[in-house]
């Protein structure tokens, strides 16, 4: 509603992700509404639950999105639709006007959980993209240059289980950008990281971003790390979501966290979230 | 104990590396008067004695002396062969013993032998005196009924007298288990995948499993016999059917426990169906697959030795009945041991494969 406009205006701010311009998909989202069937009905009648409610959004090429929102107010179910991982019940998804149907490696989900495949080392699951579309044996060094991006090629013989939190994500991380996906969707990728390392990898995930020009969708509830890294914030409503406000953040990178506009836009999105009175 | 050592062991004190500083139980376990040589001895820089080894060999020794020399108790119609082997056997263990524990540090295979057998010590000495106990009871004192009791050298005569019979029936029943497992190991894996990964395989498979898959395989042999050409391919579908069954509940659970997030995570990278089963669920799987491999063993085993008592006319299982038919005890004692070893072997070799393939488990778990 109010954001095609907004997502014109940024995609014009010219970043230095510019610099890549044509790796970035544009991502349109457009009267998508979705259902999940209820096995245990709370409300009585145990019809399907909305958890989306007539969303449109779009993602220029090379920008950096944010959702923000209460939790459970399905800002992961639509990363799920966003990715091909389910259709929607109504509406449709297109990426570069094409429909979204199935999952794609031009499109890689980053979960909170690393997900690492536990018996594989991590050279082996970072190329598993690659292994997986009959790419690895020709193409072999891209899985030594995604870990060097992320500087863990010494760990390419480690097994997962002997990773810290932060590395896992890191390699989770090269399992994606091992693919030159056209959008990341990063679902609550530092979530259960320990403060310190969630900074770091927050100025970390930036850099790529601008290195390598991709889209890039966030799912976070951290209010400050939406602000700081996204060129755009999306807040959402409760259940069953839908869009309240769209912050334009057009700070350039790299930024500092003590700006007076993050903490101005900061307030917004409290108050946006119904926790204004704290501030 | 160690005073039983010191009055049989002669010239012990002279012995370098006795005692060492390091070596605490010597200083308290020993007399006063060792303990004092002991602290004559302790600037030689040798190992600590394998004391356990030298008790160890001690009673060995103490089993050939009583063998050969306490003359057998007079049991009816026989006279025990083979005791002078038995003792001779024992004197042997005993000697390799003593030289194990005298053998100085830079002989390296010998060294290296003590390392290796350095934490068994204490079921070395439990297992001469069992042997010692079972010879005096039976074959010196008869306190136990002779025809069913029989003397330890008595499982030596049937090892080596009826050795080639022993080893025909092992290796019937090893090649009766290997292709009955082998194939039941691979039905029961591809079931439970198919069940784990189809919808419609398993509605219609599940069921099955669910009704027939507790009913004990050697239930089934008696009808078995009437459907198979041979009593033998009877005994292999029998126990490939006590094998498939854990095997495949264990991988179906395994493959339909895999947390849907690995399958997300391939899924958005470009995984093709074939991919996520074999890439993905196999793999996550493994570990509750061979929980089934080890429970299917379980079955597998005691449906062979049935299957070979019942019809098929080979193997240990049938050599048992044989060897009962015949009041051939000795004989029955000596297959169940061969029994024993070959099957717990068959387990050995399993947990071995499974240490090679989970070797990504450890560390993340206790085993």
């Amino acid at each position: 509603m109010v954001n095609i406009a907004t997502a014109t205006r940024t995609a014009a701010h010219g970043f230095p992700a510019a610099a890549n311009a044509g790796a970035g998909a544009r991502i349109e989202v457009q009267g998508v509404s979705h259902w999940f069937a209820q096995r245990h009905a709370k409300d009585g009648a145990g019809g399907p639950l909305q958890v989306i409610d007539g969303l449109d959004l779009d993602i220029a090429p090379g920008e950096f999105v944010a959702l923000l929102g209460p939790s459970g107010c399905g800002k992961s179910t639509l990363l799920r639709l966003v990715a091909g991982l389910e259709p929607a019940s109504a509406g449709q998804l297109l990426q570069d006007g094409q429909p979204i149907t199935d999952p794609d490696p031009a499109r890689i989900v980053v979960f909170q959980d690393p997900t690492l495949f536990p018996w594989r080392t991590v050279w082996d699951n970072v190329a598993l993209g690659l292994q997986a579309r009959g790419l690895l044996k020709a193409q072999s060094q891209r899985v030594d240059e995604a870990l060097a991006l992320v500087g863990l090629q010494a760990f390419a013989r480690a097994l997962p289980h002997e990773l810290s939190g932060g590395m896992a994500q890191r390699v989770a991380l090269a399992r994606a950008l091992v693919n030159d996906p056209r959008l990341l969707v990063l679902d609550e990728p530092l979530g259960k990281l320990d403060s310190l390392t969630r900074l770091a990898m927050q100025t970390e995930l930036v850099a790529l971003w601008q290195r390598k020009g991709f889209s890039a969708l966030l799912v976070t509830h951290d209010v400050e790390e939406a602000l700081f890294m996204a060129q755009r914030v999306v807040v959402f409503s409760d259940r069953p979501a839908r869009i309240r406000e769209v912050l334009v953040n057009d700070l350039p990178y790299p930024r500092h966290r003590g700006d007076p506009r993050l903490v101005e836009l900061r307030r917004q999105a409290l108050a946006l979230l119904g926790l204004g009175d704290s501030w | 104990m160690s005073t039983l050592a010191e009055h049989i062991l002669p010239g012990r004190e002279g012995r370098p590396g006795r005692g060492l500083p390091g070596d605490s139980r010597t200083g308290t376990d020993l007399p006063d008067a060792v303990r004092v040589t002991a602290t004559r001895a302790a600037a030689a820089p040798t190992t600590p004695l394998w004391w356990q080894g030298a008790l160890a060999a001690v009673a060995w020794g103490l089993l050939a002396a009583l063998t050969h020399f306490w003359p057998n108790l007079p049991a009816g119609f026989t006279e025990w062969a083979y005791t002078a082997e038995f003792a001779a056997g024992a004197a042997a263990v005993a000697a390799l013993l003593l030289v194990l524990v005298l053998a100085p540090e830079r002989l390296a295979p010998l060294a290296l032998l003590r390392r290796r057998l350095r934490p068994a010590g204490a079921w070395l000495v439990a297992l001469a005196l069992g042997l010692l106990a079972w010879e005096v009871l039976t074959a010196k004192l008869g306190r136990l009924p002779t025809p069913f009791f029989a003397p330890p050298q008595a499982l030596v005569e049937v090892y080596a007298t009826d050795s080639e019979r022993l080893a025909e029936s092992a290796l019937n029943s090893l090649r009766l288990l290997a292709i009955g497992i082998g194939i039941g190991a691979l039905v029961g894996f591809v079931t439970g995948v198919l069940i784990g990964w189809s919808r419609s395989a398993s509605y219609w498979i599940h069921p099955v499993l669910r009704v027939l898959g507790p009913v004990p395989t050697t239930a089934l042999l008696p009808v078995s016999f009437y459907f198979f050409p041979s009593s033998w391919s009877t005994a292999v579908f029998l126990i490939a059917l006590g094998m498939a069954f854990p095997v495949a509940i264990l991988t179906w659970s395994g493959v339909a426990g895999v947390h849907k997030n690995f399958y997300d995570v391939a899924r958005t990278l470009g995984a093709s169906q074939w991919f996520l089963v074999l890439r993905v669920a196999i793999p996550a799987a493994l570990p509750q697959v061979f929980v089934g491999l080890f429970m299917g063993l379980g079955a597998a085993f005691s449906t062979l030795v049935v299957a070979e008592m019942l019809g098929v006319k080979s193997g240990l299982g049938w050599y048992l009945t044989w060897a009962q038919g015949w009041a051939a005890y000795p004989n029955m004692y000596a297959a169940l041991i061969l029994m024993a070893l070959l099957f717990s072997g068959v387990i050995t070799l399993l947990f071995a494969f499974r240490d090679r393939v989970l070797s990504w488990q450890k560390g993340t778990l206790k085993w």
